[in-house]
């Protein structure tokens, strides 16, 4: 027997965190939007805007918007890129990214997507994308730092989607 | 000492008890059975009692109360069927063997756990300072292709051997295993070069217990927090990743999980030259490129600490004084091949004044050697590992040269200083193998081109201006390299112009990307569908040793003895000061 017993008081339960996992990719993502795959009617007047057209200069000390992007601040705007394997099942956002990702739990947490990216908001919804095959995104450009309380996601350069469909090539 | 009275639960709450004891319960002391410490190492002692609610839990150490023993309470908590209690920050003073003896009682059923410590005592002091490199993923194959290409081969003799291979006077294979899975990942691998102790994947300098904060797991003292504390020491952090990964984060910090990387950026202030890429976990959020999730501004509070910051090479030349922080990435530095052969100015993506895993080696020994108390410093060759995870040999390899030249550099500090022991290691391998050679002469493509045997004349890298690095990645004759394991993905056994991904997600399988070789032949994976890399092997990992104290290394060695060669060389004494 031992010398001393400890007594197990009760104590709060120890917090639960929130943490997504990264990883768990979803075959389908839902989004509503009318005809995905008609043939596209693209907003006239929607500026193009490439990756390498977002940032004047990238340093250490962080990244600069070009003048470009900054002036199609509220202006909708069409971009073409791959959707990122989306961070959480309950789909509101997703990441566009210049290049398809592979995602390596080691070498690519949520902490090291590359810096030139767009967040995609979505308010309505469905349909599946496909995440190697490039896509077009049209929709209002918001610009500035903000966070998604859920995944601690933090994004500069957003986009709210009013139109999402593969790109053709 | 006061004790503290048994106090039995109610009926109620042993009935419920008993009820969950259909599932197994059992006792988890950490650190675990067979640790082993430096005398006077501080850690926290947990024991958990889960699967049951228990009534009573304690803990004999060499038949000791545990309160007695370390002469303080322990905390303790209870959540339903989990029951621990813990020692916070205790050290075992005495050398030898040490028995804890942990028991928890359900209804009339008793538990015991049993675990045994090992206590080895301070050593005489033998070096000065330590410099410790870590070959990210560098498995024999990796330090192999290196010599090729760096030094070349004739008759099958080679023209030269590395500067990591000079390093005679110690040397051992390293087993590599966490205490969790046979395969480890870097964080768990450099935390035992830093402790002395296993842990689990994506752990650094703690057990694991069932708390989902990844922050308050039962911690180990560091190498970094030891060398401060016993001697005053200076500490030196370099490598080519985001600071804040898990190979330098091990060495200052203590988290179960290594993306924690907001925290790990501050915890960097225990060292005083901290180099590398991954300004983003540094910069407020409201600054864009930012990846932090508060508005701390590190750099400033870097600075404000005496810290002299320098975002590119230039910079790193003109920052002096005893502490240095030098960020020259927003994310991890651009691998050797894209900093200083290619130069393409889509893949730097703007930063073109990148130093070299050579020049940030000598800036940190130029500093930190001038603490008359010592250094400790840990450079890390990180994209040696990522490019193999990307499945690109080449950049790999000249990664792996850079970090052979950065030894070169502290073989050259260490020769005049006579009192520095310079370590290389690798933390785990990778899944690659030289299969021979591979050249298109006679009309031959693919696998028909991949040369074994008879066939596998030698590689016709050529280095005319003598640095170390081929001028060209991609000769007529180049190596043909496999690997063991991947996801599918397409060979052509062809250099990439610019990095690229093997398999890309595809709904929640990888699948393999055809831009690596648009003509190549698909491989079907042999690891799980949702993995989109190669990813490490169990494989031991060779290490190499030359200074004072380097004949501790000899023969085959647990991962966790590179801890203890280190402080046995510089003498540490925890109870000094």
């Amino acid at each position: 027997m031992l010398k001393t017993h400890i007594t197990m008081r009760e104590a709060a339960p120890w917090p639960l965190l929130s943490k997504y996992k990264i990883g768990q990719a979803i075959l389908l993502i839902f989004l509503s939007l009318n005809r995905l795959h008609a043939p596209a009617a693209w907003a006239a007047g929607a500026g193009a805007l490439q990756f390498n057209e977002m940032y004047d200069s990238v340093s250490s000390l962080g990244i600069t918007l070009s003048d470009k992007l900054k002036s199609l601040e509220g202006e909708v705007v069409a971009m073409e890129g791959f959707m990122a394997p989306p961070l959480k099942p309950t789909l509101d956002f997703f990441v566009l990214t210049r290049v398809p990702m592979s995602i390596c739990p080691f070498c690519s947490s949520d902490a090291n997507w590359p810096y030139d990216i767009v967040m995609v908001r979505l308010d309505k919804s469905v349909t599946s994308l496909p995440f190697d095959r490039p896509i077009r995104v049209e929709g209002r450009l918001e610009l500035g730092s903000e966070i998604d309380e859920e995944t601690g996601f933090v994004s500069v350069v957003r986009i709210r989607a009013t139109r999402i469909q593969e790109a053709r090539k | 000492m006061r004790r503290i009275k048994a106090l039995f639960v109610t009926g109620v709450l042993l009935m419920f008890g008993a009820a969950a004891m259909a599932s197994e319960a059992e006792i988890v002391v950490l650190p675990i059975d067979r640790a082993k410490f430096l005398a006077g190492q501080r850690f926290d002692l947990e024991v958990e009692f889960r699967g049951a609610s228990a009534n009573e839990i304690g803990l004999l150490i060499d038949g000791r109360d545990a309160s007695e023993f370390f002469g303080k309470e322990p905390v303790v908590k209870k959540s339903g069927t989990l029951s621990s209690f813990r020692f916070n920050d205790v050290a075992l003073t005495k050398a030898g063997e040490i028995t804890a003896e942990a028991k928890a009682k359900v209804g009339g059923k008793e538990y015991v756990k049993s675990v045994r410590y090992t206590v080895v005592p301070p050593q005489e002091q033998k070096a000065r300072n330590v410099i410790l490199f870590i070959g990210d993923g560098m498995g024999l194959a990796s330090r192999q292709i290196a010599r090729i290409l760096s030094k070349g081969v004739t008759e099958g003799k080679y023209d030269g051997l590395l500067e990591m291979e000079l390093l005679q006077d110690g040397t051992a294979l390293i087993n590599t295993s966490g205490y969790d899975s046979l395969v480890t990942d870097s964080a768990n691998s450099a935390s035992a070069y830093a402790t002395g102790h296993k842990s689990v994947v994506n752990a650094m300098g703690v057990y694991e217990n069932s708390d989902p904060d990844p922050l308050t797991h039962p911690k180990v003292e560091n190498i970094t927090e030891l060398v401060k504390r016993a001697r005053g020491m200076s500490v030196g952090l370099v490598t080519t990743s985001n600071i804040t990964d898990a190979t330098p984060a091990a060495m200052v910090a203590h988290t179960r999980r290594r993306a924690e990387q907001n925290f790990i950026a501050g915890e960097m202030a225990k060292a005083d030259v901290i180099l590398g890429g991954g300004s983003q976990q540094f910069l407020p959020r409201s600054v864009a490129g930012s990846k932090r999730a508060d508005d701390r501004d590190l750099i400033e509070e870097f600075k404000a600490e005496g810290y002299a910051f320098a975002a590119n090479r230039a910079g790193l030349a003109a920052a002096k004084g005893e502490r240095v922080l030098g960020l020259f990435g927003l994310d991890n530095m651009n691998v050797y091949l894209d900093r200083e052969i290619l130069k393409d100015p889509e893949v730097l993506g703007g930063f073109t004044d990148q130093p070299t895993l050579m020049e940030m080696t000598k800036h940190a020994i130029d500093i930190l050697s001038k603490n008359e108390n010592g250094f400790f410093l840990m450079v890390e060759g990180a994209c040696i590992d990522k490019q193999l995870h990307s499945m690109d040999w080449e950049r790999s390899a000249y990664d792996t040269i850079e970090f052979d030249k950065a030894i070169g550099v502290a073989r050259e500090f260490a020769a005049n200083d006579g009192s520095t022991l310079i370590i290389t290691t690798a933390d785990h391998s990778h899944g690659i193998s030289i299969l021979g050679t591979y050249h298109e002469r006679d009309g031959k493509t693919g696998r028909e081109a991949v040369r074994t045997y008879a066939e596998s004349i030698f590689p016709t890298f050529s280095d005319s201006n003598g640095d170390g690095f081929p001028e060209n990645p991609a000769p007529d004759v180049t190596l043909a390299i496999g690997y063991a394991n991947h996801p599918d993905y397409y060979e052509d056994f062809k250099f990439h112009a610019k990095p690229v991904s093997p398999a890309i997600m595809s709904g929640d399988v990888a699948v393999g990307n055809t831009a690596r070789a648009p003509r190549g032949a698909l491989y079907i994976g042999n690891i799980p569908a949702n993995e989109s890399s190669e990813v490490h092997t169990a494989d031991d990992v060779p290490l190499s040793a030359a200074g004072p104290g380097a004949d501790y290394f000899r023969g085959v060695m647990d991962n966790t003895e590179v801890f203890f060669g280190i402080v046995r060389a510089l003498g540490i004494d925890p109870a000094q000061k």
